[in-house]
């Protein structure tokens, strides 16, 4: 960044990632390449939905109730138009899982970012003023944490359903399903945040910022989050897999995504009607790329708990 | 015979890519009851000297070459039988943190009880009379309720006390001592090494003492050695070295203490830092260091020569000493 | 100015004391005790009533043993740790009892360098970034190019070439790391610093480098120090003046030259004998009985009763005062006192 420093022999910041620890044991490990391979592949695909799919299964027009359950193409009856075969509505299943799994990642990613915020900002304050205030501040975690994430979103998503009229509620599906899953999930964050800042204030670096004479929010932002990223990162992707399952099965209650605009989730919800009468791909082939999408978030997070925290591993 | 002969000992580490050296040809020897100190800054090797005498060196590193003859038997290719039946046993151990010895969940007496019949065909009351034996041995004072208490009830001066008193109970013939005091305050180190020393005297026990410290090598070896990247720069009599130094690296470090210089000047430093193990520099490993050096120094790297009753692995020692007797007279 | 100003000690301790409590919480305090409950509170007693002054140039060691409350004194000085009760005068200016803005002029002339170079850098700053921050945050007038100027020439005076100032401590090794941390300290152009075992993490050459640097400093800046250590050698060639501690009190506090020369508190002589020499073999030093208390329970009397050899009656439940001696000493010692010792 400064000039002295473009001016010594040093690889470049591409060269020295590609030549970092979590690179090299990234490479040696099968599982995580394998992992992380799949994940794009997903992440990529949902991301382009609208340029791959071959139908926009949001529009109307492009349904026709004539072409329900239809079966994939190596089953017999199968209309080659048709990859994964087509759900109860008459839409394209590809289609259909491609939008869902976006609308899927979306929430998760969202309702992650929503934690990581509260939870971070939490944390940090509890961490690193004490007192009174992290008391406060972790009696209300625990509160907020004896209340099992699904009987908290069911019973917000219930109410607001009844309230907004099931109408209004469709539209906004997505940002009250970000909101539920974020705000009930914090204290993961905070606890996690609070643990690391604890040990990181006793460290030398933020006394002599002290004695510098910094102000607080300075010497927590810019000095002690940024050595409490690794632990936050690896909660991260476990908390990803988690929002997308919690999401999932509200969508499956009938609390999440309308059928309109299916998530993975609510994909699932609405082929399991027609499960025993033989339209088994509606439900089946949603539900293998939920569990791929979270069986691999989980093992790349396993292989990064590893990587960057040997000891919570064996712990 | 002597009763330890370290011959062209070499220690590597498996790395990402390659190997690493961290000990270079290391050869010495140990006669019966001879304490002998090993000297040298972090990263000289002489902790890994300390281990690879018990073969306790684990992955990634492995001793890839020379002998380590203990009583005659050859330490590095011991099975783990005879290896477990050696150490403890014959040769001990001591370490600079005591509570990685000792475990915290087990009392003294448990733990001093079951090293003793790990070993011996004993009676647990007979091993307990033989631990409380030693525990009156290294001054634990009332030692038949410290049998009873457990590590974390203990000062760190007496768990120490405790250590020394574990290496001893099976009476081995060689004790290996890394940093032994250098958790400890300067009152407490004091007394734990006048302990140790007064101990392998009477017991005539063989002591390898591994310090920074030279002040407390002086005190309590016969013998030195010098180590730096890995190699021994220099061995012989404690005395001899302490008084007049042939390599320069040693001098350095002799001079660099603050003793040495009149208070308020400016202390004689020794320029630049030890070489990592990854990137030790051709020649002489000390040749980027070394004030005296010559084109030959940071070509070729210097035998190990007898000069003055001292072994040193120097190109110029002669010229060095003469320069120095010269400059004296 | 005026030779009041120059007379003035730069450092006043007053009465300083300091106590941690170990019981937080109502909760923690209530024991049970012989059937009955009771409200107890234990505090470990860091630092107990301990006057010193430091003036202007001079070098003032703080020696003791691990436990000795030490580096509290100097935590307590630089305003990490508020003092349970006493002064701390700073040109005459009480300034234990400040806010953290109020304090901000004060943090340029007051400066403090830590024991572990691996731990008093942050790991993710960049030596640049690490030593910019704080010239910024003192003068948020200076341009770009001032600050980067000023940041090389601190980093050239502790001789780390300013071309690695894009690397990230891990980079470096331990004596270099410390250097970097000396210079954090250079750049707001501090008159007092604050030394809490600077050296004792480092090898030995690279103590001597570190030890030097710090001499250079003195004499080209002007500073005053407060060094902290356990190492007598180091102090015997660094200070000017020696105060040391045993269980959180000043127990003798002299010149260098005459601390050394003639040692008068019998745990001085103790430490002074212990510290193993080069050149004789026979290890010779006054044996203490027994260990350092724990500052929990404070023995009654003089906190040094326990392990003292010329102990009497009067040692245990007397606290000894500090006393002036002829030689301009001052010792806290019954002992010395009746001419015992």
């Amino acid at each position: 960044m400064s000039s002295l420093s473009t001016n010594t022999n040093r690889p470049s910041r591409l060269a020295r990632i590609l030549n970092s620890n979590m690179a090299y044991s990234f490479r040696r490990n099968p599982v995580a390449m394998v992992s992380m391979g799949v994940f794009l592949l997903i992440a990529i695909a949902s991301i382009f939905a609208p340029l791959i799919a071959p139908f926009d299964p949001y529009d109307p027009a492009n349904i026709d109730i004539m072409n329900s359950e239809f079966p994939p193409v190596w089953v017999d009856g199968a209309e080659a138009e048709f990859v994964f075969g087509t759900d109860d509505q008459g839409r394209d299943l590809w289609s259909t899982i491609l939008y869902g799994t976006r609308l899927s990642l979306i929430i998760g990613l969202c309702a992650v970012g929503l934690q990581a915020f509260l939870g971070i900002t939490i944390g940090l304050l509890a961490g690193y003023i004490g007192g009174r205030l992290d008391s406060l501040l972790m009696r209300l975690a625990d509160i907020q944490l004896s209340f099992s994430t699904l009987m908290v979103a069911i019973i917000f998503l219930a109410i607001t359903q009844a309230m907004f009229g099931s109408e209004t509620f469709n539209q906004y599906a997505v940002y009250f399903l970000i909101a539920v899953i974020g705000i009930a999930e914090w204290p993961q964050y905070a606890r996690t945040v609070r643990a690391t800042v604890l040990a990181e204030k006793k460290k030398e670096y933020v006394d002599s910022a002290r004695v510098l004479g910094f102000g607080p929010i300075r010497i927590m932002v810019r000095h002690i989050l940024p050595n409490s990223l690794s632990p936050i990162f690896v909660i991260s992707t476990v908390q990803v897999a988690n929002a997308i399952i919690s999401e999932a099965s509200l969508s499956f209650l009938g609390l999440g995504m309308p059928p309109s605009q299916p998530s993975l989730g609510s994909l699932i919800s609405s082929g399991f009607d027609y499960i025993f009468s033989g339209s088994w791909w509606i439900t089946t082939i949603p539900g293998v790329v939920l569990i791929v999408l979270v069986l691999v978030i989980n093992l790349l997070g396993d292989w990064m708990r590893d990587v960057l925290n040997p000891k919570l591993y064996k712990g | 015979m002597s009763l330890l002969s370290v011959r062209d000992l070499t220690v590597k580490f498996a790395m990402r890519d390659d190997t690493v050296t961290a000990l270079n040809q290391i050869s010495f020897d140990l006669a019966k009851g001879e304490r002998l100190g090993i000297v040298g800054e972090s990263g000289a090797g002489k902790s890994i000297t300390g281990f690879s005498l018990m073969n306790l060196i684990s992955k990634p590193g492995f001793i890839d070459n020379g002998q380590i003859l203990f009583d005659g038997e050859d330490v590095a290719q011991m099975s783990d039988k005879a290896l477990r039946d050696m150490r403890g046993n014959r040769m001990a151990m001591i370490f600079q943190d005591p509570m990685v010895t000792l475990n915290p969940v087990l009392t003294i007496g448990q733990q001093m009880v079951e090293t003793l019949r790990a070993h011996r065909k004993l009676s647990k009351a007979e091993a307990a009379q033989i631990a409380i034996v030693k525990l009156r041995e290294v001054y634990i004072p009332s030692p038949e309720e410290r049998m009873d208490q457990y590590p974390h009830e203990l000062s760190g001066g007496m768990r120490q006390r405790i250590i020394i008193a574990m290496a001893l109970l099976l009476d081995p013939q060689l004790i290996i001592a890394d940093e032994p005091t250098t958790a400890l305050d300067v009152t407490i180190q004091a007394d734990i090494m006048e302990l140790l020393l007064e101990l392998c005297q009477s017991n005539k026990v063989g002591l390898i003492l591994i310090t920074h410290d030279l002040g407390v090598v002086s005190q309590m070896t016969e013998r030195t050695l010098v180590m730096y990247a890995g190699r021994i720069i220099e061995a012989g009599k404690t005395r001899e070295i302490i008084n007049d130094p042939q390599h320069p690296y040693t001098q350095g470090l002799i001079n660099a203490l603050p003793q040495q210089t009149l208070p308020g000047q400016k202390l004689k430093q020794i320029p630049g830092t030890m070489p990592s193990l990854t990137a030790i520099p051709r020649g002489c490993p000390f040749s980027p260091r070394c004030q005296y050096a010559v084109e030959n120094c940071r070509n070729t790297l210097p035998e190990v020569v007898q000069y003055a009753g001292i072994e040193v692995a120097c190109h110029e020692v002669k010229r060095l000493h003469n320069d120095r007797l010269e400059q004296s007279a | 100015m005026n030779d009041l100003m120059l007379d003035q000690p730069i450092l006043q301790l007053k009465g300083l004391e300091k106590r941690f409590d170990l019981d937080q919480g109502f909760l923690e305090t209530v024991k049970l005790r012989k059937g009955k409950f009771v409200r107890e509170q234990r505090s470990v007693h860091a630092v107990n009533n301990v006057t010193l002054d430091v003036a202007r140039g001079e070098a003032l060691c703080v020696v003791g043993e691990s436990g000795c409350g030490k580096s509290t004194v100097a935590r307590l000085v630089a305003g990490l740790l508020h003092p349970s009760a006493g002064e701390i005068h700073y040109d005459g200016e009480r300034i234990d009892d400040r806010s953290r803005k109020s304090m901000l002029p004060l943090r340029k002339k007051m400066q403090m360098i830590f024991q572990n170079p691996y731990a008093s850098l942050n790991p993710r700053m960049t030596i640049q970034q690490a030593l910019e921050e704080p010239v910024r945050h003192h003068n948020p007038l200076l341009s770009r190019g001032e600050v980067r100027e000023k940041v090389a020439d601190v980093m050239q005076s502790v001789g780390v070439d300013p071309l690695w100032s894009g690397r990230y401590p891990h980079e470096f090794s331990g004596g270099q790391r410390q250097r970097i941390a000396i210079a954090r300290a250079l750049t707001v152009d501090p008159e007092f610093i604050i030394a809490d075992e600077p050296i004792s993490a480092l090898d030995v050459s690279i103590q001597a480098q570190v030890l030097n640097l710090m001499l250079d400093a003195k004499e080209q800046r002007g500073l005053t120090y407060l060094f902290i250590t356990h190492d007598l050698s180091v102090v015997e060639h660094f200070g000017t003046k020696v105060a040391v501690l045993y269980l959180g009190a000043v127990c003798e506090l002299a010149e260098t030259t005459t601390l050394f020369a003639n040692p008068k508190h019998p745990y001085t002589k103790a430490l002074l004998s212990a510290v193993p020499q080069l050149n004789d073999d026979k290890p010779n030093h006054i044996r203490l009985k027994g260990e350092i208390p724990t500052p929990i329970n404070m023995p009654s009397g003089c906190p040094f009763h326990t392990r003292c050899p010329s102990a009497n009656n009067r040692c245990m439940t007397e606290k000894p005062r500090p006393l002036r001696q002829p030689d301009g000493s001052t010792v806290a010692c019954h002992a010395v006192e009746e001419n015992r010792a």
